[in-house]
């Protein structure tokens, strides 16, 4: 019994295969078409009568291996097979589809041919892209209108090959947003590779950074690929990208681009196809002009630009941010912490947030850990927000306070702010005061509050007998 | 004239882009000018087979399923593509001489698993 009369035995078949919603094709046992839905004559653009007996090969144009080796394997072992792949049709297009093969078979077990259901993956492709540009917003929160642009531009980046640079103050999301954009490219399948050029120093990081041969210098016993290796094919993410040294910034300069490099102590020269993305809280154009950072490397870098706003630019979205990480924290500790008391609220979206996102969270987080109640009150914020608060006052209204509640030598009083810390002060405050005193130690001694031989040790220590 | 046929075996390759063989052949007055010569090639890609009929000179490209980008590309480049032809390249070789080819042919002796491999 072959599989075209057993097929004409069932007069529904042809009326069963059209009520599929996808492309079905019945192969006989040599591969030849039996059977065609009129979904799959829309999709190949030949008709059943037409195709009848020829080679399924010819027809679908598949790209599953030559020779057809997947239909031959299911038709041979019985097991179905699911693979996703590509046909061109005969208006010469080419269509995503997501192939299943089944054996056919007769009660007894004999096969009889395949079925190949062909769903068109087109459709599922769009709303893919659809998700993944939902998936950037859902990492990162925000509605603010500069979050907003933001996330556009971030869409646009993440089609695109070309090298990012990411600034912005710290806390900002520049990491999570260098991860959102390698996981929406091209690239999201490969590896995805953080590096920050700050943590290490520089003889470390270039060996980090572009790995070390067998030998190379005192302990390196073993050879290391290095990070750009490790990323091939992916993205490197090289955060806190103004803190690179200036060699190894040439070194970046010349990998950026050749896309090649030699390792450490290494004569062979290593093909790389990596992205980089480099992300800052420097100003780099800053560091340009002072010579601490190489111009070319930073117009290398800066092909893309995308600047991540600070948190007290973003209307709207303290609160938002404030919810989320409340819930989060609140849960995560099993907590009933859900709310924010009108008090506690006012002071929280009035803050300057100097760390952004990063130091709001852990606002979050502190006060979900101290929250005895339901409402996060006043006294369950942490204290050094308060004394932020009152440290933005103006020099002048400290100094008059100062003036007002502290009893301090006049010569302290009159010491002028120096750049260069306390010593410089002190150095300063002691200069004055012996001025004062005519150069009498005693004196100055009584003037400054301190004993003679503190004086006396204070001048040692800072050279100025 | 100059034909190019993408071949898989005996047969004309189902895809263009994924042929690794090709035949080309000279012809004159509806005549070949020389046995046709047979080229496989290292890799497979539609841009190689594209780049190769421009190179060789070729006329009329003759294939199975090819893509609108190809198509087009080979067309602008004055190249005459005759597509979605299924049949053993012989006959089709013997068809394109002729100039009785057209765009998708289906030619008899496609209906058995041993020919076809």
């Amino acid at each position: 019994m072959n599989i075209e009369s057993t097929l004409q035995n069932v007069s529904v078949v042809g009326e069963l295969l059209n009520g599929i919603p996808h492309g079905v094709a019945i192969l006989d046992t040599n591969l030849c078409i039996v059977r065609m839905n009129r979904f799959l004559e829309a999709m190949t653009g030949y008709i059943t009568d037409e195709a009848k007996g020829v080679y399924g090969e010819f027809v679908l144009r598949t790209n599953l291996g030559s020779r057809d080796l997947v239909c031959k394997r299911v038709l041979k072992n019985g097991e179905s097979v699911s693979i996703d792949g590509n046909i061109i049709n005969r208006r010469r297009k080419k269509i995503p589809v997501h192939f299943t093969l089944s054996r056919l078979h007769d009660g007894k077990g004999k096969p009889l041919g395949v079925l190949i259901v062909l769903e068109d993956s087109s459709v599922m492709k769009v709303e893919k892209l659809g998700h993944q540009e939902q998936s950037i917003r859902t990492e990162i929160i925000g509605h603010s209108s500069q979050i907003e642009k933001v996330f556009e531009l971030m869409s646009v980046l993440a089609r695109t090959d070309a090298s990012v640079l990411i600034t912005g103050e710290t806390g900002t999301g520049k990491d999570l947003i260098a991860e959102a954009l390698h996981k929406s490219s091209p690239r999201a399948r490969q590896p995805f590779i953080k590096v920050n050029c700050g943590a290490l120093p520089e003889a470390l990081l270039e060996s980090e950074l572009f790995g070390h041969v067998k030998g190379a210098f005192t302990g390196a016993v073993t050879e290391t690929v290095g990070m750009f290796r490790l990323a091939h094919k992916g993205t490197i993410f090289l955060t806190e990208i103004g803190d690179l040294s200036l060699p190894l910034q040439v070194k970046l300069l010349s990998v950026l681009d050749d896309q090649e490099f030699f390792p450490v102590g290494g004569s062979k020269k290593v093909k790389v196809d990596v992205r980089v993305i480099a992300a800052t809280h420097r100003l780099l154009r800053d560091e340009v002009q002072h010579g601490r950072f190489r111009e070319d490397l930073f117009y290398r870098l800066n092909v893309l630009h995308l600047h991540t706003p600070p948190l007290r630019e973003r209307d709207g979205d303290i609160r938002l941010l404030l919810d989320h990480f409340l819930r989060r924290f609140s849960a995560k500790l099993g907590r009933d912490v859900t709310d924010f008391s009108a008090e506690a609220l006012a002071v929280l979206t009035q803050y300057p947030y100097p760390g952004n996102v990063r130091e709001l969270r852990n606002i979050a987080e502190y006060s979900a850990n101290i929250c005895q109640g339901t409402a996060v009150e006043i006294k369950d914020l942490p204290l050094y927000m308060f004394r932020a608060a009152e440290s933005q006052e103006t020099p002048e209204v400290v100094r008059s306070r100062l003036d007002d509640s502290l009893i301090l030598p006049e010569v302290v009083k009159k010491v002028s702010p120096v750049a260069g810390g306390w010593i410089e002060m002190e150095k300063e405050m002691i200069l004055d005061a012996l001025r004062q005193c005519g150069g009498n130690r005693s004196k100055t001694a009584v003037v400054l509050g301190w004993g003679r031989t503190t004086l006396w040790r204070k001048l040692k220590k800072y050279k100025m007998e | 004239m100059k034909i190019m046929i993408t071949t898989r075996g005996d047969f004309i390759s189902p895809r263009f882009d994924l042929s690794s063989e090709v035949l080309i052949a000279t012809c004159y007055d509806q005549q070949l000018m020389e046995e046709p010569r047979s080229l496989l090639l290292s890799d497979v890609s539609a841009e190689i087979l594209c780049d190769l009929a421009l190179k060789e000179k070729v006329s009329v490209v003759v294939c199975g399923g090819i893509e609108e980008v190809h198509y087009q590309f080979l067309t602008w480049k004055k190249i005459t593509v005759i597509d979605s032809v299924i049949g053993p390249y012989n006959d089709v070789l013997q068809l394109a001489v002729n100039s009785g080819l057209m765009s998708g042919t289906i030619l008899s002796g496609v209906n058995s698993r041993e020919v076809a491999s």
